[in-house]
C-alpha cells in the first residue's frame, strides 16, 4: 500500500496512480454535501444554471458537521454514510467531479462512474469527527445556508487523513464477509 | 407526592446530552482496549488507535465524540409519587432540556420533516418511552443515536417455526448486509418477541446495557455468546477494513408474543455507544 499527499484540485493523473488501500493525506480546498444539497445540486444542473464551485477535479466531503465552538473554525467533522448520494455521484462523476469521501459501501454505478471517468472514493474513520475536525482549518458556508448543518460548505484542509476505498480501476479495499465462517451458508 | 421542578428536568436533561455526546462511557473505552489487543490486523488496530485519540480529545475540547449528535432517545421511569411542578409537562421539560443541551453544547440539530426535509433546528421532537414505576423518584436514560447505524437497523415478523435458528440467521445476515455503514465495531440490540413496535423498543434500549454484562438469563446468555461469535467471523472489523471486531457486544431483550408471531428487531449501534443516566 502506498502513501500518497495530494493537493487540490486534483487531476486525473493524481487520481488514476491510486489503489484500493492507498493512504492519501489531502490538502487544499473541498467542499461538504450531504442528501439535501445533492439534490439542491442536481436541480440547478437540471436548470442549466451555475454550481456553487467548481466541480472540475473537485473533491466531495459527505459530512454535516456539527456547530463551531468558540474558537474553532468547525465542529465535530467525521464522514457520513455514502451510499444515500450514489444516486446523485455518477452524474457529477460525469461533470468533474475528482472524488467523494465518506464511509461505507458505494453502489455499482458508482463504481462504474470512477472508471469510466477517473475517480476515486474514499474512506475517512466514521465517528471520528473530533480527530477529523483537527485537519481542518478553514469553513466558510458557499450555498444553501437555509440547510443547516447541511449546507454547502468550503473547507480548507490540511493533511486530511484518507484511505482509497474504490479506485478507478475497479479495486475496493472493504473486507467481504465471510458468511461460511459465520455459519450462513 | 414528591414535587420536582420542571427546570431541574431541563437542566438534568440539558447535562445528559452534553455529557453523553462528548464522554464514551468507560466499558466502550475498556472494550476497544480489549478488542485492539486481540486484533492481529494493523488496519483494525489503526482505527482503535484513531477512536482511542478520537474519545480523549472529545472529553478535552467543546467538541462532540461524533458530528452525529444524534436523535435524542430517552427512556424515562417515572415513579407513580412524582409531580411536575413549574407549569410544564414531563414532556415539555424532557423537550425543553434536548431543545437546551443541543443548543448549548454546540451539538448537531439533526431532526427533520420526513417528507420537505425541513430542520425542526433545535433536535427536537425528542423521541421519549416514558414507564410508570412504583417510588417517588425519576430515571432518565439518554441516549444519542446516530442516523448511519439506526438505518442498519431492522424489525420482521418470523413464523413460530424458525424459532432460534431463524433468529440467529437473520441477526448475522443483517450484520453482513450492514458491512462497513454502520461504523462498526457495533454493538448489537435484539430485541425477541412483543409485538412489532415493542421488539424495536426493546432492542433498542438493550444496547444501554453495560458491554461487559452477562445477560442475568441464563439461556439469553448463551444465545448473546453464539451470536456475537457468529458476527465477529464475519471478518468486517473495525470501519470494515477487516479484522476479528465486527461488534462489541450482541444484547438480547425479550418478552412474550402472540401464539401466531415471532417479532424480532436487530438495532446496530455505531461504535460510538453514547448514551447516560440520571436518577432525580
Amino acid at each position: 500500500m502506498a502513501e500518497y499527499t495530494l493537493t487540490t484540485p486534483l487531476q486525473d493523473a493524481d487520481v488514476a496512480k491510486l489503489r484500493a488501500g492507498d493512504v492519501v493525506k489531502l490538502t487544499g480546498t473541498i467542499y461538504t454535501a450531504r442528501d439535501a444539497a445533492h439534490k439542491k445540486l442536481m436541480e440547478l444542473l437540471d436548470k442549466g444554471e451555475k454550481l456553487p464551485f467548481e466541480l472540475k477535479g473537485s473533491v466531495i466531503y459527505y459530512v454535516g458537521p456539527s456547530p463551531a465552538p468558540t474558537g474553532r473554525p468547525i465542529g465535530s467533522a467525521g464522514p457520513t454514510t455514502s451510499y444515500r448520494m450514489d444516486t446523485y455521484a455518477p452524474r457529477l462523476h460525469a461533470l468533474g467531479m475528482k472524488a467523494s469521501v465518506g464511509k461505507g459501501k458505494r453502489g455499482e454505478a458508482v463504481t462504474k462512474a470512477m472508471q469510466d471517468h477517473t475517480g476515486v472514493y474514499f474512506g475517512a474513520t466514521g465517528g471520528a469527527g473530533a480527530l477529523l475536525s483537527q485537519r481542518i482549518t478553514h469553513a466558510k458556508v458557499i450555498a444553501f445556508e437555509d440547510l443547516g448543518p447541511e449546507a454547502i460548505r468550503e473547507l480548507t484542509v490540511k493533511d486530511f487523513p484518507l484511505l482509497v476505498i474504490n479506485d478507478s480501476v475497479g479495486g475496493e479495499l472493504y473486507a467481504k464477509p465471510d458468511l461460511k465462517a459465520a455459519g450462513l451458508e | 407526592m414528591r414535587e420536582i421542578p420542571a427546570q431541574t428536568i431541563i437542566d438534568a436533561v440539558a447535562k445528559l446530552c452534553m455529557d453523553a455526546n462528548r464522554y464514551l462511557p468507560e466499558d466502550v473505552k475498556k472494550k476497544f482496549a480489549d478488542c485492539a489487543a486481540a486484533e492481529t490486523s494493523a488496519a483494525a488496530k489503526e482505527i482503535f488507535a484513531q477512536l482511542k485519540e478520537n474519545y480523549e480529545l472529545a472529553a478535552e475540547t467543546a467538541l462532540p465524540l461524533c458530528q452525529d449528535t444524534g436523535l435524542a432517545i430517552l427512556y424515562v421511569d417515572v415513579g407513580e409519587d412524582v409531580r411536575v411542578t413549574g407549569g410544564k409537562t414531563l414532556r415539555e421539560a424532557i423537550n425543553d432540556g434536548v431543545r437546551k443541551g443541543y443548543q448549548d453544547g454546540f451539538l448537531r440539530k439533526s431532526v427533520c420533516d420526513p417528507l420537505t426535509r425541513k430542520n425542526t433546528g433545535d433536535n427536537t421532537p425528542a423521541i421519549i418511552h416514558f414507564d410508570i414505576v412504583p417510588g417517588d423518584k425519576l430515571k432518565i436514560l439518554f441516549m444519542a443515536k446516530g442516523g448511519g447505524s439506526e438505518n442498519m437497523s431492522r424489525v420482521t415478523m418470523l413464523s413460530p417455526a424458525q424459532g432460534w435458528e431463524g433468529i440467529k440467521k437473520f441477526v448475522v445476515q443483517r450484520v453482513a448486509e450492514a458491512g462497513p455503514n454502520p461504523c462498526p465495531p457495533t454493538v448489537v440490540g435484539v430485541g425477541i418477541g412483543g409485538d412489532f413496535e415493542l421488539s424495536a423498543i426493546i432492542a433498542k434500549k438493550a444496547l444501554a446495557r453495560k458491554l461487559d454484562d452477562v445477560n442475568p438469563d441464563p439461556k439469553l446468555a448463551e444465545m448473546e455468546k453464539e451470536l456475537i461469535e457468529a458476527i465477529n467471523k464475519l471478518g468486517i472489523g473495525p470501519m470494515g477494513l477487516g479484522g476479528s471486531t465486527t461488534s462489541l457486544a450482541v444484547k438480547i431483550a425479550m418478552h412474550p408474543c402472540h401464539i401466531a408471531s415471532l417479532p424480532l428487531a436487530v438495532n446496530i449501534q455505531c461504535h460510538s455507544a453514547r448514551h447516560e443516566e440520571v436518577e432525580l
